[in-house]
């Protein structure tokens, strides 16, 4: 059966000072800092319970000379009464959404999440020498060949083999960039030249190396192996995407989660079924990206050949056969039938007059906004206005982005959205830990996101356990949070069995 | 696979419910390019060479 697909963004995003000293770790601090200083709590981040090198192929520890840990230096890193994290990961700040329960609500807290690095942004341009200035990009690389990401979460059945994760969406992950690819002027590939593609569809493709692995810094796999569920381990994983871009589209960044989590879906209702299977995963992730007439072939196991929408429209049919046979609980029936009729309609878009999907796909959008620009400045293919657009494409500042001002269509209510940078999502556990941080943020002294502890003063600290992504919603839990008037009460009553 | 289009489209559901949320292929925004690339020619980093020299990220993840 399948699990609900409670779901969540992480996104690094690209930062650069202009006119001062251009550190961007201390950026990414002095960024967070203004916003969190200017909010009334700050609850820390505890790292404690992550283990990023645990491997969902193998129950055994890791040979530590085949691993090398990642160094995790986070100067910030704070919870928010929206549930999010905000922090800074290596060089870059991050925001990692609460949990939610449905495709459009990842966008609605992904979308909040770019207006609190807007509102960051103009509190820390106030903080910074005069004349200097601070830039954020939503991108995923800097055309030099360095590459950040924006991950995707999924909560998947722990009883599903992990080999059916895998073939559930291998091939979704090398094609689904025809809808979610982000655009990219130039190519990153390593060895190949830079000008060897003028413009293709997506700003990650260019740095995965293997199908499946564990790493996300080097080696980068199509499908990464983190076993690290945040949640009751017999029950559940966490599938980690790091094979996507970041998107500017509402549409394209509900579209990639709602595909994604109804083919997951899918193959836990029916883990037999027959998923379309690519030759070489690896190769045709970059021939699909490195070509924006969408007529490559990519070679499928069984030997013949394929274009990528054709494999889109063969796991567009999986879904809504699983839409139409199961009732769709664990996406929302809601959810299934708007994504089914923007991925249909998007995939044939591409087929018959690309131009015309302009307004959802943002590697389209992108692409008709440099082609227009080269065209009226007579500029060859890669100089550097063209990659200007291509980057300012992503810009945070609401006086320079473009992807804000070619017309993309909006999914979710503006109000929604302001309300979800200060609201957590009511229909996950992230409602009970954005609530607790807004209410009770003196005493909670840690938060992580399957845990809250608190520091009742006289008492040893006491940890609440959120095992459970689906519990600690507000149906279970508003009334014992509005009705506690101090954490020690929320904690009293919480010893009652109400989880 | 233009067999496979044909049918869905007689085939689909939920239409009036979600048909005022996308505008049509030809929608207005899809046209006001000059006056877009007039915008662009206004707010493009000034000196774009540099600005692309410059932005250099360090590898995240």
């Amino acid at each position: 059966m399948a699990v609900p697909k409670v779901c969540g963004l992480e996104t690094e995003y690209g930062i650069l000072v202009r006119g001062a000293d251009n550190n961007p770790v201390t950026a990414s601090a002095l960024l967070i800092n203004a916003y969190t200083g200017a909010a009334t709590e700050q609850v820390a981040f505890d790292l404690i319970a992550e283990d990023p090198r645990r491997d969902a192929r193998s129950p055994d520890p890791l040979d530590p000379y085949e691993f090398d840990p990642e160094l995790e230096y986070t100067p910030v890193n704070a919870v928010l009464t929206n549930g999010a994290r905000y922090y800074v990961d290596h060089a870059h700040p991050e925001m990692s959404t609460p949990e939610v329960r449905t495709p459009q609500e990842a966008v609605v807290w992904d979308r909040a999440g770019e207006e609190i690095i807007r509102d960051s942004l103009k509190a820390a341009q106030l903080l910074i020498p005069d004349g200097a200035e601070l830039l954020v990009h939503k991108n995923n690389s800097d055309g030099k060949g360095n590459s950040y990401g924006c991950h995707e979460n999924y909560l998947v059945d722990r009883s599903l083999p992990f080999g059916k994760v895998i073939s559930a969406v291998m091939a979704h992950f090398v094609t689904r960039q025809v809808f979610a690819g982000a655009g990219k002027v130039g190519c990153e590939f390593p060895g190949a030249q830079w000008n060897s593609v003028g413009f293709q569809l997506s700003q990650r493709a260019d740095f995965f190396e293997e199908e499946v692995g564990l790493e996300t810094t080097v080696r980068r796999p199509i499908v990464n192996t983190r076993d690290e569920p945040h949640c009751d381990a017999s029950k559940y994983r966490r599938l980690h995407v790091i094979a996507g871009d970041a998107n500017m589209s509402e549409i394209a960044t509900f579209l990639k989660v709602a595909s994604t989590a109804m083919l997951l879906a899918a193959v836990e209702d029916n883990p037999t079924m027959e998923m379309p299977a690519l030759a070489n995963p690896v190769r045709a992730i970059t021939q699909v990206s490195h070509d924006p007439s969408l007529q490559a072939l990519i070679s499928t196991y069984d030997g013949t050949t394929v274009r990528a929408i054709e494999v889109q429209w063969q796991l567009f049919e999986i879904a809504r056969a699983w839409v139409e046979q199961t009732g769709c609980d664990a996406v929302g029936a809601q959810d299934c039938a708007l994504a089914l009729h923007h991925w249909e309609n998007i995939l044939s878009g591409l087929e018959s007059n690309p131009a015309s999907v302009a307004d959802r796909v943002d590697w389209v959008a992108k692409q008709r906004l440099i082609n227009a620009y080269a065209e009226r400045h007579q500029l060859a293919p890669g100089s550097a206005a063209l990659r200007a657009i291509d980057l300012q494409y992503h810009d945070m500042r609401p006086s320079k982005g473009l992807a804000a001002r070619c017309g993309l269509l909006s999914l979710v209510d503006p109000a929604e959205v302001d309300r979800a940078k200060t609201k957590p999502p009511e229909s996950t556990r992230a409602y009970f830990r954005g609530r607790c941080v807004e209410r009770f943020g003196n005493d909670v002294i840690a938060a992580n996101w399957d845990s809250m502890v608190f520091d009742l003063g006289s008492d040893p600290l006491r940890r609440v356990p959120m095992d459970d992504p689906l519990r600690g919603t507000a149906e279970l839990v508003a009334n014992v949070i509005d009705n506690s008037a101090s954490a020690v009460e929320l904690v009293a009553a919480l010893a009652e069995p109400i989880r | 696979m233009p067999d496979r289009i044909q049918r869905k489209k007689s085939e689909r559901q939920n239409e009036e419910v979600i048909e005022a949320e996308v505008a049509p292929a030809d929608s207005p925004a899809l046209d006001d390019l000059d006056d877009l690339l007039d915008e662009i020619d206004e707010i493009l980093e000034e000196n774009a060479e540099e600005f692309v020299r410059s932005y250099v990220q360090k590898g995240g993840e």
